[in-house]
């Protein structure tokens, strides 16, 4: 039997992996973007879960609200991506400390 | 029949008329223009002066006194402008405005090619407008008000050829000395506002006898008399006008300003205007015998002590500066020993032979072309006669020589004070004596020196005038361009009107004016110290008085200083030289002023800088800018240093940063919310 605390178990996972990508990616834009689109799908999972859990259908409404802002999200993200490729020729985070004070 | 407020009026206000013609129009009328309307200004006041003072004496005009305008009142106390004229105003009036005229008219002569002609023209009557206040005021306020005025005009005219460095400093030096003495004046007029609480001459007066037995508490546990302390303080302003010692330093450096003001302000007017307000005050001084004797030894110091320095003077203006700060002594000695009128009547005289002798001076130094030291005259007097007639009877009459006016005052400050029995009247009567003599020496010295002996210049004949547009301009000294003249008219005859007075004003006045109780209420003395009295027990007219004088002591003091000058530069030149180095040391304190100049130059000026630099390095640098500002500065600067390493530029940081702060933020509001639960 699958409760709700495995949902939520898997939700917190999922934002762990997540913010792990955040701190221990050094290399790659990308994979930040990534990490980011894997914390809104721990948050969605959450949601759901517990839409099922109350019966109460709004958390499932806002799931599609998430996706369809993740998916805005991500096309600016990725045009963002380019942009700075363009300019610095390096999509390594490393490199970009601009804000170095 | 009384005094009409408008004559008043006119006398103070047209001098001020005139001034503000030739200062601020005197581009429009010129320098002709700007004589004529200030000349004609202090015309007007002389003439109305005389009828004023012919009212007061012979029309029976009673005293004037009338507050003419409310200035500001703040709850009881009111300043008013007014005027208060009895007789002794009525004498300084006459004064002022006399030797004023005369000075104005001389300065068309002495002038006559100087680019501040009209500035020195609208000067001289702001002076005497200034002075008129000064002397009709009725009240301590317009008494301080004519009293700064003087001072500043005073200021302005040492400082006249504003590009000589002397004068700039002669100046700057007249200035701060009298602003310590003015100071102690201000606390005397505030004291008299505390004790008496009005500003008032008459309502003052009044009042003053309340002052005895009142103490003033100065420090913890020191009670002094209150009248005291309010004579001396007033004194002490006296002595920063009238050039006492120890604030004699100013006078003798303002010679820097062009001569007609030196007649004028630091000899005739400005410098008695502290024995004046000392005799005004008289109801006040009369209550306190310390004050009286302070007043006396000073007076008495000043008398000898500076008369002596006019000695090794080489400078024909500072020999009479010098004399006049002596005889400003004998005035201020008359006042200590509580003879107020004798002093007034010697201002009165000295303010003739003075001026007289500073204008002939001047004229000197005009046919000198602008050289002043004496080694490089002599024989002037077959060049220019009328001077050197008209400066012999003012000389005559410094050194009271017997039926000239200064005999007549002279003569009884110096029995006054030997009839007095104050505290310190031995010192005071020795120190006159002496003075008398010394008087001798140095007025009998210059004269010789200017106008008798050989020709100490060579006269070297130039056809180009290169040098006539600048006269200040030091070619070498005792070469002249021309042989010495005598000096227009415009010069001559303000001599020979002050040589008039300065012959015969002793001999028609002394009765009345000296023992005839003239002043009337003018001047209140205590019976008990009334010297005047005495002196006056043995007066039997003019004539009586001068011909006992021919057997006086001062005389005889006189007539030796007479003999022995006259032997050392008429007949044996060589002598002056020899009595220099046998009294080395005595001549090097003289020529160094007792190195009064000196000390004040060492312990205030350079002191005052000290102190400046101290407060500028320590307190302004190191303290406001140092830690104030720049050390502030430096805080926020280093902090920001420091957090400045934090902000690395990379993204996973602040991400890192953000995921702790909010485990934090997060973790706190749930162990606070469990714990409030737990409750």
């Amino acid at each position: 039997m699958i409760t709700l605390s495995h949902y939520i178990v898997l939700g917190a996972i999922l934002f762990c992996i997540a913010v792990a990508g955040l701190f221990i990616n050094r290399k790659n834009v990308i994979v930040l973007l990534m990490s980011i689109e894997l914390m809104l799908l721990a948050v969605n999972t959450n949601f759901v879960a517990f839409s099922r859990f109350l019966g109460d259908v709004s958390g499932q409404v806002f799931v599609f609200f998430i996706l369809t802002v993740a998916a805005a999200e991500a096309a600016i993200g990725l045009a963002i991506l380019v942009l700075l490729f363009r300019n610095r020729s390096t999509i390594n985070i490393s490199d970009i400390d601009s804000m170095k004070g | 029949m009384g005094l009409s407020t408008s004559i008043l009026l006119t006398i103070a206000l047209a001098p001020l008329v005139g001034c503000l013609l030739a200062g601020f129009l005197g581009k429009f009328i010129g320098r002709a223009g700007s004589h004529t309307v200030t000349i004609l200004g202090v015309a007007i006041s002389c003439a109305l002066a005389f009828y004023v003072l012919y009212q007061l004496t012979l029309g029976g005009a009673p005293v004037y006194n009338q507050n003419l305008y409310t200035w500001f009142q703040i709850g009881h106390f009111s300043a008013s402008v007014g005027f208060m004229v009895d007789r002794l105003t009525a004498m300084m009036l006459v004064v002022v405005s006399f030797v004023s005229l005369l000075v104005h008219l001389y300065t068309i002569g002495y002038m006559s090619d100087d680019p501040g002609y009209k500035r020195f023209f609208a000067y001289i009557s702001l002076f005497t407008f200034s002075m008129f206040m000064l002397v009709m005021s009725n009240n301590f306020m317009q008494l301080f008000f004519g009293w700064e005025a003087v001072g500043l005009v005073s200021y302005l005219l040492i400082g006249f050829w504003y590009k000589k460095p002397t004068a700039i400093f002669a100046n700057l030096k007249a200035f701060l000395v009298n602003r310590v003495g003015d100071f102690g004046f201000l606390l005397g007029i505030a004291g008299v506002l505390y004790f008496l609480g009005t500003m008032d001459y008459t309502t003052a007066f009044a009042a003053a006898p309340s002052l005895v037995g009142k103490t003033l508490q100065i420090t913890a546990n020191t009670h002094w008399d209150a009248a005291t302390v309010v004579c001396i303080c007033l004194f002490i302003g006296a002595m920063g006008k009238s050039a006492q010692v120890p604030l004699h330093v100013w006078l003798p450096d303002s010679m820097e300003g062009p001569t007609p003001i030196s007649a004028l302000i630091h000899a005739a007017t400005m410098v008695t205007a502290g024995i004046f307000m000392v005799a005004r005050m008289s109801p006040l001084f009369e209550l306190s015998q310390t004050a009286l004797s302070f007043i006396m030894v000073i007076g008495a110091t000043t008398a000898l002590f500076t008369g002596m320095i006019g000695i090794v003077q080489n400078d024909i203006k500072r020999v009479i500066a010098y004399s006049t700060l002596s005889q400003l002594g004998y005035m201020t000695v008359a006042l200590g020993v509580s003879a107020y009128t004798g002093a007034v009547y010697h201002l009165m005289t000295h303010a003739f032979f003075k001026a007289l002798l500073f204008l002939g001076a001047g004229s000197v130094i005009i046919a000198m072309h602008h050289e002043q030291d004496m080694r490089y005259m002599g024989g002037l007097g077959k060049h220019m006669k009328v001077t050197c007639f008209t400066m012999w009877i003012g000389s005559l009459a410094l050194c009271g020589v017997p039926f000239f006016s200064g005999f007549y005052s002279k003569d009884a400050i110096i029995e006054a004070v030997g009839e007095s029995h104050r505290w310190g009247a031995h010192y005071a009567y020795l120190c006159v004596l002496a003075g008398a003599f010394v008087t001798g020496l140095y007025t009998f010295r210059q004269m010789y020196l200017t106008f008798h002996g050989k020709e100490r210049f060579t006269v070297v004949e130039h056809h180009g005038h290169a040098q006539l547009d600048d006269h200040h301009d030091h070619h070498e000294p005792g070469v002249l361009e021309h042989a010495p003249h005598e000096s227009p008219w415009v010069v001559t005859v303000p001599l020979v009107l002050l040589a008039i007075p300065s012959l015969l004003v002793g001999f028609f006045t002394v009765g009345p004016m000296l023992f005839g109780n003239w002043f009337g209420n003018a001047i209140h003395i205590d019976e008990a110290n009334n010297v005047m009295a005495e002196v006056g027990k043995d007066f039997h007219g003019a004539m009586a008085l001068a011909l006992e004088g021919f057997g006086q002591p001062p005389f005889f003091l006189v007539l030796a200083a007479f003999v022995i000058t006259t032997y050392i530069y008429l007949f044996n030149p060589a002598m002056a030289g020899k009595i220099k180095s046998a009294l080395k040391p005595l001549w090097t304190v003289l020529d160094n002023k007792y190195w009064v100049d000196n000390v004040y130059f060492a312990v205030f000026a350079r002191g005052g800088v000290k102190l400046g630099q101290g407060f500028w390095k320590v307190a302004d640098a190191g303290l406001i800018d140092g830690v104030m500002v720049n050390g502030s500065v430096s805080v926020v600067h280093r902090i920001a240093a420091t957090v400045r390493r934090l902000q690395s530029g990379y993204l996973y940081h602040y991400a890192f940063a953000m995921i702790v702060g909010l485990i934090v933020l997060l973790g706190g509001y749930w162990l606070i919310g469990s714990g409030v639960a737990g409750q």
